[in-house]
């Protein structure tokens, strides 16, 4: 870590060279390797994982070629701008049309870093989920329970100074799905995050302690079990806010070093 | 520190992802089909769209994709965000500029790909038909085997380029590893 760490700051003190991924480093093989180290085979699922029935069809079935990275590569979509409205990161309130949504009201705090630990600030967060009864608002969801009138389930934020995000939402239902006979989703929040560049791209679900589906889900369990408990959100006693919502820690790590990609003008 | 792991986007993104696209009353973060500066200026550049579908293993178009596209050639960085659930044909469909060459190599767009069924995203590039001389050089191209390079390349029709891709098959397209 160390040698790494002196390699990455001699880099960055090249002139042309900054951590901010854009021009300048692309064509440095060494800056390259470090800002885009690979994925992760021992936490990352597969393509094919035939126990999750849709990838049997959809999962590329040659090898991936290896692509030399550029500056497309080193750099990705800028969020820090973005301004989300005022409760977007509040899913209780976001879709009121006449009260409250009904089901256990829960915050999620959770910090955005790279691999190295270092904070990512200044990162949009988008999530979206089911409500409490396990259904989608989406059309294609055919599944027979309540939509609520006061849910959407989309709700985004950007990470802070300290790349720290919290929202607030309804804890979401499990529901039913067609995988195999008598197959249920656990309860999950979707996630979906940009890191430094396009390469820590990171789409992925958050999941709750204790869930006794999780044994039985092919989309969880095609994380290969070194990765698996990074998916689990933890309750925090600390951040339940007394008389109002349950708390639960969900940090993020994603693939990259030392990249503060978002511009903040 | 271990990597967050990746998990499907599922088939219920549209909401939350796609929002005014699908006809939520959500705010999107980009339009749908308008690709935008993440970057404060924007310097003229020649429009093109850019469309097309994606198999699955049985030739069938996927109705519940989500693609993004990411370009960055120096002087413009753009992104764009599309679902393919609102074309009566399953197409995604992208007004951009077209993107300038990077160090003598040939002009490409980078796809990035989500859906139910893909535990983890998948990458690939879009070049185009009209720069046969940059693509016959290009060191990315040239680093995919000769009889795939072609499912790399949009086709042109006037200032229409169209880009399918196969998941599977004879002509599955070539996915990066970056």
């Amino acid at each position: 870590m160390f040698y790494f760490d002196k390699l990455y700051f001699d880099l960055y003190k090249t002139p042309g060279c900054r951590q901010n991924t854009f021009a300048g480093v692309y064509n440095r093989s060494k800056m390259n390797e470090i800002l885009c180290p690979a994925s992760d085979p021992d936490v990352q699922p597969p393509r094919l994982y035939p126990e999750y029935k849709s990838t049997v069809l959809r999962a590329p079935t040659r090898p991936l070629v290896l692509l030399k990275k550029s500056l497309a590569e080193l750099s990705g979509p800028v969020f820090g701008d973005f301004n989300p409205g005022p409760l977007d990161h509040d899913l209780t309130r976001n879709a009121v049309k006449n009260g409250e949504p009904l089901g256990e009201r829960m915050v999620v705090h959770g910090k955005v870093t790279d691999e190295t630990g270092r904070p990512i600030p200044y990162a949009l967060v988008e999530v979206w989920q089911a409500n409490a009864a396990g259904r989608y608002i989406h059309k294609v969801d055919q599944h027979n329970a309540p939509l609520d009138p006061n849910f959407l389930g989309a709700g985004r934020c950007i990470t802070d100074s300290e790349g720290n995000y919290r929202f607030y939402t309804i804890k979401p239902g499990a529901y039913p799905w067609g995988n195999h006979p008598n197959a249920w989703r656990p309860n999950h929040i979707h996630f979906s995050l940009f890191g430094a560049n396009i390469t820590s791209r990171l789409v992925t679900q958050m999941y709750f302690p204790g869930d006794p589906l999780l044994q039985y889900d092919p989309i969880f369990l095609g994380v290969p079990p070194k990765g698996r408990n990074l998916l689990i959100s933890k309750f925090d006693l600390s951040l339940t806010e007394p008389g109002f919502a349950l708390g639960y820690r969900f940090d993020i790590v994603l693939r990259g070093y030392g990249a503060t990609p978002f511009e903040k003008s | 520190m271990l990597q967050t792991p990746s998990q499907t986007v599922g088939p219920y993104f549209a909401y939350g992802l796609c929002p005014e696209q699908y006809l939520y009353d959500f705010k999107s973060l980009v339009p749908s089909d308008r690709v935008t500066s993440s970057h404060p200026a924007t310097q003229p550049g020649t429009q093109i769209t850019i469309t097309g579908k994606i198999f699955d293993g049985e030739g069938v178009p996927i109705p519940d994709a989500m693609v993004e596209i990411w370009q960055n050639d120096g002087k413009n960085r753009l992104f764009g965000r599309f679902g393919t659930g609102t074309d009566p044909e399953n197409r995604f469909v992208f007004h951009t500029l077209k993107p300038e060459p990077v160090d003598g190599q040939a002009p490409f767009i980078t796809l990035m790909l989500f859906m139910r069924g893909q535990l983890i995203h998948s990458y690939t590039r879009i070049y185009f038909s009209d720069e046969a001389d940059l693509n016959e050089k290009d060191e990315a191209l040239g680093a995919v085997p000769a009889d795939r390079r072609h499912t790399l390349i949009a086709q042109k029709n006037d200032s229409v380029y169209t880009f399918d891709i196969h998941m599977q098959g004879e002509s599955e397209t070539v996915f990066f590893d970056v």
